[in-house]
């Protein structure tokens, strides 16, 4: 059996390690040429337009530096007592709006009967649940706006356990810092415990008081009120509490990590 | 000797735009493009009205992440310096003397003039109203912008902001109404410093020495 703290996240196996000999190339043209080269572009990314700028190396490691900063600006203003507003059943829309790293046809459901939510991490009982377990617990129903970061709203009417109350059940330490999550999709969401522990943060299970169907995150979902939808991991088959942040699908791709509402 | 030491002591002379003013100007232009260009490909994501997209050469970033994280980083520079130059020009004075009084007759008159093409701008040291009407102007829609661009980065944070805005949707509207006028602005004001080119040399040199004016609000003369 796997030691109690091996992560999710790490491959089985052992570690590949030809990323480090990819990087020695790297490594080892860092020169002050292209330091400066950096710098120049930086300030030409203001005269250039429709340009490839932004995603040079160089500029990359300053933008996503400021992306960090505002991760923690983010942190400072989240109030994990503010309600997000709430709506009322007549404003929710049906079916909610589908959006995914790919499109809607090419969804793989998800077989409930043989699904399995595992736990690994901070964890005082690590014992897997099934999808007819997580339907004995009490469930909780919010009514929010999904804000996408693309800019598209819709109000959603979601139930499921709270998420703060599963992680007390299972024994969580809910004093650490993250808690991530891996999909059947093979997405992965990172979540900071506070927005986890935030009065509106469920697992979701249905959707207007109907099992979630399959594009949609089915048998489980997480459904936050305070962050950009993306944050909102679909088809949820792990979840780790861990003081190590694992990046997320997103944000190793650039976008911001945080993305709170 | 002694004359004329008074006479320099009290008729102090300074360049007409300092240098803190501007170094300020030319942040405020560098961050404002960066802000418009990347909001532009952000914008072109789920656009507000279906006849509107910004061609991919003028908007700023490679994806929409590139757009986002230019937008992001840039705002602190536009807020940062806004911050400053607002703190600068009260403190100075430099509002007070150089944007009022602003006369309704006195923008009448030089709207006139303006049409007719005889606006006088040889003395650049002093704005005419139309002038001080869109300065004035560009700096409102500027703090109404950073408070629409709160009012959707933070939804729930500040929902009461949200709210005024008309909620999420209206937030995004008045934030792209914003980037109109701004764009608007900067069109005019461009156009405008190359027919007086001297106007922009002045804001990279500093331009003529002017008596100074300005300085820290005078204490009030006390009551007689």
């Amino acid at each position: 059996m796997a030691s109690p703290s091996r992560s999710i996240f790490r491959p089985k196996g052992g570690i590949d390690q030809s990323p480090l000999d990819d990087g020695r190339k790297l490594v080892a043209d860092i020169n002050r040429r292209n330091l400066l080269r950096g710098t120049v572009s930086l300030g030409a990314l203001t005269m250039l337009t429709g340009c490839t700028v932004s995603d040079t190396d160089s500029v990359q490691t300053v933008l996503r530096a400021v992306s960090d900063f505002n991760d923690g600006v983010q942190a400072l203003l989240f109030d994990p007592k503010k309600l997000a507003p709430t709506y009322s059943a007549d404003q929710v829309v049906k079916p909610p709006r589908f959006n995914a790293y790919y499109e809607i046809e090419e969804v793989k459901p998800v077989d409930g009967a043989t699904w399995k939510l595992e736990l690994a991490g901070l964890i005082d009982n690590k014992s897997p649940w099934t999808a007819a377990q997580i339907y004995t617990l009490p469930e909780q129903e919010i009514i929010v706006r999904h804000i996408c970061v693309e800019g598209w709203d819709y109000i959603g009417q979601w139930s499921g356990p709270s998420l703060s109350d599963f992680l007390k059940r299972i024994g969580a330490d809910t004093r650490a810092k993250y808690i991530s999550f891996k999909c059947a999709d093979g997405y992965t969401e990172t979540l900071d415990m506070a927005t986890a522990l935030h009065p509106q943060t469920i697992l979701a299970t249905k959707y207007a008081r109907e099992p979630i169907t399959d594009p949609f995150g089915f048998p489980l979902r997480l459904r936050t009120s305070t962050k950009l939808g993306f944050k909102n991991a679909k088809w949820i088959t792990a979840m780790e509490v861990t003081n190590t942040f694992i990046p997320t699908f997103w944000s190793k791709q650039g976008f911001n990590w945080f993305a709170g509402l | 000797m002694t004359d004329t030491l008074t006479v320099k002591s009290t008729r102090r002379h300074r360049k007409l735009h300092p240098i803190a003013v501007r170094t300020m100007h030319w942040i405020n232009a560098v961050s404002m493009i960066m802000l418009i260009g990347s909001g532009w490909k952000i914008y072109n994501d789920e656009v507000l009205f279906g006849w509107l997209h910004f061609p991919d050469w003028m908007t700023f970033g490679h994806w929409a992440q590139h757009g986002l994280q230019i937008h992001f980083a840039a705002m602190w520079l536009l807020f940062i310096n806004g911050l400053c130059y607002v703190f600068y020009g009260f403190y100075t004075g430099r509002f007070r003397h150089k944007l009022l009084p602003i006369r309704p007759s006195e923008i009448a008159a030089d709207v006139r003039d303006a049409l007719r093409f005889k606006l006088a701008h040889d003395d650049i040291t002093h704005y005419n109203a139309v002038q001080k009407t869109l300065y004035v102007g560009i700096m409102l829609v500027i703090v109404v912008q950073v408070l629409s661009g709160l009012a959707i980065w933070k939804p729930v944070q500040f929902q009461e902001l949200t709210a005024l805005f008309g909620g999420f949707q209206g937030g995004r509207l008045a934030h792209f109404i914003g980037m109109a006028a701004i764009v608007g602005f900067l069109v005019i004001h461009v156009a405008l410093a190359l027919l007086v080119p001297k106007t922009i040399g002045a804001m990279i040199a500093g331009g003529p020495d002017v008596p100074d004016e300005i300085g820290p609000a005078p204490h009030p003369a006390p009551a007689e």
